[in-house]
């Protein structure tokens, strides 16, 4: 608890999965459901911040505008944030850094996406100097293949096998299933993913997040706007990372088709997702041992080892330990995904870490109904995306 | 028909092939692909680049393959789609390139640590001839062939 917390007054999201909709739509009944939640009328709410979709023409770019639009203008200040995978952490930071301010008491946040179906390609036309284009051109290098790097590494040195990939998206089906705003809610084997077609290998067609539409809105508050309106005992958040790398970023980051060189100015203490937590923790003065629960961005299955251990959950190279051990699972010493993860969810990129607060919230106010991590006082949670974007979010109660 | 590089002055072709980065004349820091404008070392205000071929061999960071056909912009090769595999380079400059693995080697040739080195192959074929890029070969060690 600190002077730099905010009261998470409400929480809300628009299920997951293939709807066929215009994400306004999506965004609106989020947004609904978080005021509804919090108590808090529209009319009372006097700054919105969108997460940008790029997928969704000009009314995705003013995404903040569009949803205030949609709600009915009430002359409310607006934003809207684009930071990839990590856009709704960053407009989450942009509301509470508003609140800390003093310039508003009540902000809505939401995120919103409709995902075409298969591999995330880019945007249109030829673009020489665009990384995110050449390296489709050139290389033929999709999303998977990055995921699939990663997941080798573990393979190759800490001895993680393809079962264990296969044992998390086990893990995080069944945590889904009784999670009302998941996409997918049914159990899957070991044998399922191992049969599933190989995308990248080593990674299974089971063991990568599809695509989804979906929504999520958070209702944030100063601390004594919540008092003062009686929401007692609020879920607070404590700290929200939006770090940027250090020079030079040693390890291979999507979508670039090479890493900086550690010749002159040597690598770092910590990498990038490292530094993404720590700063977390910094912030709030919480200590990793204190976390109950995580939400991490499971693109793939071996992606969410990589995260426990970037989390600082365990030392590099145990998370295979863990997830046997049965710790990441419900019921375990340290639940990861209890949502069910972007395994159960599939990917809706401006919505995805406003999803994770949404989740986190639900579970320490003990409403996770079916998946309740029993006694989680503090959740943490954490992404990254394309271009130097990455988000950690830690809140308590 | 002629033989021209997928994309230009990225890498030199001939015998012995390497990739062409920049190194910041100011803090000598290598970039690649090539740079130009301003040194991205935060310690540096260098604005002036020379071009510097880096070392054709390198070990593997790690590797993968693409079972399906990558949307566009790629352009296959085939019809029907053949896949191809992936590897990214650990190079002595500091730094890490990724890059297709060689016509004829897949993920069972590679593993973490191992030699590779630089060749230049056909990426695919348009109007014009066929169109190069580098690739990543594996290094196979004397007498290993023999032994299988």
């Amino acid at each position: 608890m600190s002077a730099h917390d905010v009261a998470v007054a409400g929480v809300g999201m628009h299920p997951w999965g293939k709807w066929g909709k215009n994400f306004v739509t999506y965004g609106v009944h989020a947004a609904r459901a978080a005021l509804a939640d919090s108590g808090i009328a529209w009319p009372d709410v006097d700054l919105v911040v969108g997460g940008e979709t790029v997928r969704n023409g000009y009314g995705g770019y003013v995404a903040g505008a569009t949803f205030a639009q949609a709600l009915g203008w009430n002359g409310a200040r607006v934003a809207t944030s684009y930071a990839a995978c990590a856009t709704g952490a960053q407009a989450l930071d942009t509301a509470r850094a508003r609140i800390l301010a003093g310039m508003c008491e009540v902000a809505l946040v939401v995120g919103a996406d409709t995902t075409p179906k298969g591999f995330l390609a880019p945007n249109a036309g030829e673009r020489w100097d665009d990384p995110d284009w050449l390296r489709f051109r050139l290389l033929g290098m999709t999303n998977p293949a990055y995921f699939a790097l990663y997941a080798r590494r573990r393979m190759d040195l800490y001895g993680a096998t393809q079962e264990d990939f296969a044992r998390v998206k086990v893990k995080n089906a069944k945590h889904g299933l009784e999670n009302p705003n998941a996409r997918y809610r049914k159990e899957v084997s070991v044998e399922d993913v191992l049969t599933s077609a190989v995308v990248s290998d080593p990674l299974h067609l089971l063991d990568i997040c599809a695509t989804s539409d979906g929504a999520a809105a958070v209702v944030l508050t100063s601390v004594e706007y919540a008092q003062k309106h009686g929401l007692a005992g609020p879920v607070r958040i404590n700290a929200i990372s939006t770090v940027t790398p250090t020079f030079p970023n040693t390890v291979m980051d999507m979508p670039n088709l090479s890493t900086d060189s550690s010749l002159v100015v040597g690598a770092p203490e910590h990498t990038f997702k490292e530094s993404i937590a720590l700063a977390a923790y910094e912030e709030a003065g919480i200590d990793p041992a204190d976390v109950g629960v995580a939400e991490v961005y499971d693109l793939s299955t071996a992606l969410e080892l990589d995260w426990i251990e970037d989390l600082a959950l365990c030392k590099r190279g145990e998370a295979e330990s863990l997830l046997r051990a049965g710790d990441t699972t419900l019921g375990g010493r340290i639940p990861v995904n209890p949502s069910g993860g972007l395994a159960c969810f599939g990917e809706a990129v401006p919505a995805q870490a406003l999803a994770q607060v949404c989740e986190i919230t639900w579970q320490l106010r003990g409403q996770a109904t079916g998946r309740q991590v029993e006694g989680a006082r503090v959740g943490i949670t954490a992404n990254q995306g394309l271009f130097g974007h990455g988000s950690s979010v830690l809140l308590s109660r | 028909m002629t033989v021209t590089p997928a994309v230009e002055g990225w890498f030199t072709t001939g015998p012995d092939p390497a990739l062409v980065g920049s190194r910041c004349v100011t803090c000598g820091t290598v970039f690649f692909p090539r740079t130009a404008g301003f040194c991205r070392n935060p310690a540096c205000d260098g604005e002036t680049f020379e071009d510097t071929e880096l070392s054709r061999h390198g070990t593997v960071w790690s590797y993968t393959d693409a079972q399906y056909q990558p949307p566009p912009p790629y352009i296959p090769r085939s019809e029907p789609y053949e896949p191809f595999a992936l590897a990214a380079v650990e190079l002595p400059e500091g730094l890490v390139v990724l890059g297709q693995v060689a016509d004829g080697y897949g993920v069972g040739d590679l593993r973490v640590g191992a030699e590779v080195e630089l060749v230049v192959e056909t990426l695919y074929v348009d109007e014009t001839g066929d169109r190069t890029i580098w690739r990543w070969k594996p290094v196979t060690e004397m007498g290993e062939e023999t032994d299988q």
